[in-house]
């Protein structure tokens, strides 16, 4: 070993990709990042991010954070998308379309992985951050820096995740990453120790947010507050992160093992020497199908809150909604072979798990119908939530059909891995979890900036998801029918071209949807002061989120409220509630803490280490890892009063507040 | 709404114009397939068709501004309706999950054909075509086992004759996916799948790899000739005419990646390449994994077998070890007392005796008398063993 690999490892200049479109975007980034620093710096920002939001243990900002994170990180996998989209609209007639595979097998890899991991699951956090603690009456989650060492882990993955574009390869695997391909034989250069370690770091954050918001639920509701009194929102959160908690080990075993396959030659996955690939199959997926239900559960319980908001009425069958929610929870644990049918189990197991599959399709169906009697002699208020979740009754309940149709074996035969099976996941993956997230960001942001969204640029929004959805994936339905399947990168027969074309179109249209939906919130912050919002309700909102001001206080409550009925501000509401004015105390509040970043910064050099094979880098930063977080544990000044003449203070102001709009 | 049924009229046109294979399929599986696929859409949109029928229509008659219609706030629960909600997908499901449980089982791709199509039985004796398929990188090879040749990347058979497909792979996962004959199956190394179809039209079918395997995956297809018998046979005399012969060694050539490989034959072929490939012994001298299991049935080798390794060299990767662990290495042909005995003269040799093969009972009954046939000797002593 020369002292330069035993520096570097295996980094050299040869990692720097010479494709010219990673270099123009490395200069834009760079250009732009640069760009960036300068202003912070200048504008002296640096400190506030740091005390106020980095550092910031409270729920609100976590969950804010994460919202960011997810956007950002939704511009890079959209980007992903459009240049697949390109290259299959343009790969006919002996064209090799403008991108080789060494990129393009790159760009699906990295298109799934960030779409699952950096964009729905940052979002469905920071959503259940944001919201569950002010729906249940508390002032912050159960373990507040762990929330913020968990985001800092998230964002740990996804920047390692982003160097890859830089520095190396990604994985060109798929997102799931399936041996032998992802073994070192097949994949011998950096790409899947990228996604590998990517993911784990990320998954630290995931498992623990998912602890976190566990105990919480369960620990920290308001008095009176009895599970069946829950919103609904906060049930379809503990199922969720019941199945987080649940299955997350089970993702890092399995990448714990591929690694060991690949750094010290076990045989776990192997094709040779007693490994089965098989197994990782089978493991991947009883993560993997949790996981789909990891996403779409919260926007379930999103849905719930704004059908009964937005049509004035109390949610129809709350309770049958809860069993459909902890049904879904459970089964969907017992159908993960579904995703391999095709790989030769006999014909008893496919049915098996054919039929675990269909089964699951009842509740969902329910939970549909509850939505569906809610709006029924409802009085509905088509504000951009309640557009969004109409959109997403007519677009998910197809999803859900093509998917009972993929779960009935024969039929999955001549339809997996085809474009039927991929339009199949974006119908149930956009038209539920991105539908319902658009749903909850306009619903919940005057809650957290205390003005609304501005709603033309909204239904601008709104139109282009809506359309360039079913633009985009009409045609790879089609596709699938006409025996086309995913991941090529050239095409034969031109008689395809068109759709893909059509297709094309559709990815454009929903770029329009992503602009529009960057400059409504531009649009919204430039005009704040005529959408601002004083009431802190600006929807007429049924659960305790809508109690307090818009955005609330730091202790959310200054009084911790009671609950006695399933919709419990509607219910003080019509019992003509009345703020309390006096008997303010000193609150006791969890202090910031530097921890989490910097515990994840060397996660992140721990991380890059060990996919470039620099030992000593890599032992340093672990030892960094588990050294700080010792220290950390004798840091005891973890917690700090507001003192009452502040809280007394921000109450009298949300008084003035209320009694100016009496006036 | 005249418009809107000229719209769907013109929707379902278009889509039958547009080659839609799965939907018009030319072998009896598929077309089965197919038709399970449209019963249970069908069955589905008896229940999708009213819920976003009632989704669009309260959405509209409940809007805000039509304060004509009844406006309920507390009314969210009634027994009748829940029922109801609860029911309806479940008989649903029950329809599909029975129709699941028969088309599954009778779909089976392990499973032999019963009819050759819809209305043509199948003879009581028959023997199907066997062709065993070996998914490389990136390219198809067929054997056709009772030609005894083989081809790259071109498949032919006769209508109405059943094909039992065997497949494996040499690397990687593959999807064997011939749309107009049957579902996908995938083919993976050191394993074996099995596939049953048939082709009821003559016609050239598209074929190709449906998982994704790699950098040449997408030029991993290849023409599927569906030919009458004077065709078929025709072109059995064709393949057997060329003169390249498809043994180890050209196979071990074969094997190393290539994108977008023409069509190619071989007018023999070892016959057991198709076993050696399944079991990663195509190189002469290696252990084959059925052998290297059986031995394991019979209570392995223990601490004694380490010697019989050597460093791993099949994979077309040139596999190179990992960075933190051993070079891989795989078992070669073991030697015996014989061997030992050839090469070295009568060294004195202590011989360990082979387990027993027969399983130990249980604690109070007595071992079973050891069997008497072991099927291999063993040294103790690994000297010179590398010389081997």
């Amino acid at each position: 070993m020369t002292l330069t690999e035993f520096i570097f490892g295996r980094l050299d200049w040869n990692a720097i990709p010479y494709d010219p479109i990673v270099q123009l975007t490395f200069v834009a980034v760079a250009l732009g990042g640069i760009a960036l620093v300068g202003a912070l710096t200048y504008f002296k920002l640096w400190g506030y991010l740091w005390n106020e939001w980095f550092t910031s243990v409270d729920h609100k900002k976590i969950g804010i954070m994460y919202m960011i994170l997810g956007l950002v990180m939704l511009l890079r996998g959209f980007a992903d998308a459009i240049m697949m989209r390109i290259q299959q609209a343009i790969a006919f007639n002996g064209s090799e379309g403008y991108l080789n595979a060494h990129h393009y097998d790159q760009i699906f890899t990295a298109h799934g992985v960030i779409m699952i991991f950096f964009v729905a699951m940052p979002w469905v956090t920071g959503l259940m951050n944001y919201v569950v603690p002010l729906q249940i009456g508390a002032r912050d989650v159960s373990f507040p820096f762990l929330n913020n060492f968990s985001f800092w882990m998230t964002t740990g993955g996804a920047i390692i995740t982003m160097i890859s574009l830089f520095i190396g390869e990604y994985g060109q695997t798929g997102w799931l990453a399936f041996p032998p391909l992802s073994g070192i034989g097949a994949s011998p250069y950096v790409g899947v120790d990228y996604y590998i370690w990517g993911l784990q770091v990320a998954g630290v954050g995931t498992t623990l947010s998912g602890i976190n918001l566990l105990v919480t639920i369960i620990k920290m509701r308001a008095p009176g507050m009895t599970m069946m009194k829950m919103p609904i929102f906060t049930w379809t959160s503990l199922c969720t992160n019941v199945l987080i908690v649940a299955s997350f080990p089970v993702l890092t075993v399995v990448l714990v093992l591929l690694s060991l396959d690949r750094y010290v030659g076990t045989n776990f996955f192997t094709n040779d020497l007693g490994g089965n690939p098989m197994m990782y199959v089978n493991l991947i997926w009883i993560w993997g199908h949790p996981e789909v239900y990891i996403l779409i559960l919260p926007l379930f319980g999103v849905f719930s809150e704004v059908v009964s908001t937005f049509t004035g009425k109390r949610l129809f069958g709350y309770t049958s909604m809860v069993y459909a929610t902890v049904v879904i929870t459970v089964l969907s644990y017992l159908v993960w072979l579904h995703h391999f049918f095709t790989m030769g189990s006999g014909a008893s197991v496919n049915s098996f798990f054919g039929i675990t599959t269909m089964i699951i399709s009842i509740p969902t169906g329910a939970k549909i119908f509850n939505w569906l009697f809610t709006m029924y002699k409802g009085r509905i208020r088509f504000e951009l939530p309640m557009m969004w979740t109409v959109a997403f009754m007519l677009t998910f309940t197809v999803g859900g059909m093509t998917g009972v149709l993929l779960a009935v074996p024969p039929a999955d035969f001549v339809l997996h891995n085809s474009l039927f099976l991929i339009a199949h996941f974006h119908n149930v993956i956009i038209g539920g979890v991105v539908f319902g997230l658009f749903a909850a960001i306009n619903f919940w942001w005057p809650k957290a900036f205390g003005f609304r969204l501005d709603p033309f640029w909204g239904k601008v929004s709104f139109w282009g998801w809506v359309v360039g959805y079913w633009v985009a994936f009409t045609p790879l339905y089609v596709l699938g029918l006409m025996g086309v399947t995913r991941r090529m990168r050239v095409f034969d027969d031109p008689s395809l071209q068109i759709w893909f074309q059509i297709a094309a179109v559709g990815a454009f249209i929903v770029a329009i949807g992503i602009g529009a939906f960057l400059i409504q919130i531009a649009v919204s912050i430039w005009k704040r002061d005529q959408l601002r919002d004083f009431t802190g309700d600006p929807w007429g909102g049924r659960t305790l989120e809508w109690a307090t001001s818009s955005p609330p206080p730091d202790y959310n409550f200054a009084f911790t409220p009671v609950a006695h009925d399933v919709d419990a501000w509607h219910d003080m509401k019509a019992r003509n509630y009345q703020r309390p004015t006096t008997g303010f105390a000193e609150i006791h509040m969890p202090r910031g803490t530097g921890a989490g970043v910097i515990l994840s910064v060397l996660a992140v050099i721990c991380g890059f280490a060990l996919v470039w094979y620099i030992w000593w880098l890599a032992a340093l930063s672990f030892i960094g890892i588990v050294g700080y977080s010792i220290y950390h544990t004798f840091d005891n000044d973890r917690d700090y009063y507001i003192p009452v003449d502040e809280v007394i203070e921000t109450e009298r102001k949300r008084e003035a507040q209320l009694a100016s709009l009496k006036a | 709404m005249k418009s809107l049924r000229f719209a769907a009229i013109a929707s379902l046109l278009f889509l039958a114009s547009c080659k839609a294979v799965v939907l018009s399929p030319s072998g009896d599986i598929a077309a089965q397939q197919r038709d399970l696929l449209l019963l249970s859409t069908g069955l589905m949109l008896l229940i999708i068709v009213p819920v976003m029928a009632l989704v669009v229509f309260f959405a509209w008659k409940y809007r805000a501004s039509n304060r004509d219609a009844e406006y309920d706030p507390d009314w969210h629960h009634s027994t009748r309706l829940e029922l109801v909600i609860w029911s309806a997908p479940l008989l649903i499901i029950i329809c599909l999950g029975a129709l699941t449980w028969v088309g599954t089982h009778l779909l089976d791709p392990y499973r032999k054909l019963d009819r050759i199509s819809a209305d043509k039985a199948i003879e009581a004796e028959y023997t199907p075509l066997r062709v065993q398929v070996v998914s490389m990188d990136w390219k198809w090879l067929f054997i056709y086992p009772e030609y005894g040749f083989a081809t790259v990347n071109e498949l032919a058979a006769p209508v109405d004759r059943p094909i039992e497909f065997s497949l494996t792979s040499t690397s990687v996962m593959n999807a064997f996916y011939i749309p107009a004959m049957a579902g996908m199956i995938y083919s993976m190394p050191a394993m074996e799948t099995k596939l049953n179809g048939v082709f009821n039209n003559e016609g050239v079918y598209d074929g190709f790899s449906s998982h994704y395997s790699g950098h040449g995956f997408s030029g991993m297809r290849f023409k599927a000739h569906a030919l009458d018998q004077a065709g078929f046979d025709q072109w059995v005399a064709d393949v057997r005419a060329s003169d390249t012969a498809l043994d180890r060694a050209e196979y071990l050539e074969l094997e190393k990646p290539s994108e977008h490989v023409p069509p190619t034959r071989f007018g023999t072929v070892d016959a057991d390449l198709y076993h050696a490939i399944l079991n990663f012994c195509v190189e002469s001298g290696k252990m084959c994994m059925d052998e290297m299991m059986a031995l394991d049935r019979q209570g392995g080798m223990g601490i004694a077998g380490i010697m019989n390794v050597t460093a791993l060299t099949h994979d077309k990767y040139a596999r190179r070890g990992t960075v933190l662990g051993s070079a891989p290495v795989t078992v070669d042909a073991f030697c015996t007392v014989l061997d030992s005995q050839r090469m070295y003269g009568s060294l004195e040799t202590e011989v360990v005796q082979p387990k027993p093969a027969t399983p130990i009972r249980g604690h109070a009954l007595a071992q079973p008398a050891m069997s008497l046939t072991p099927t291999f000797t063993l040294l103790s002593t690994p000297r010179g063993a590398e010389a081997l």
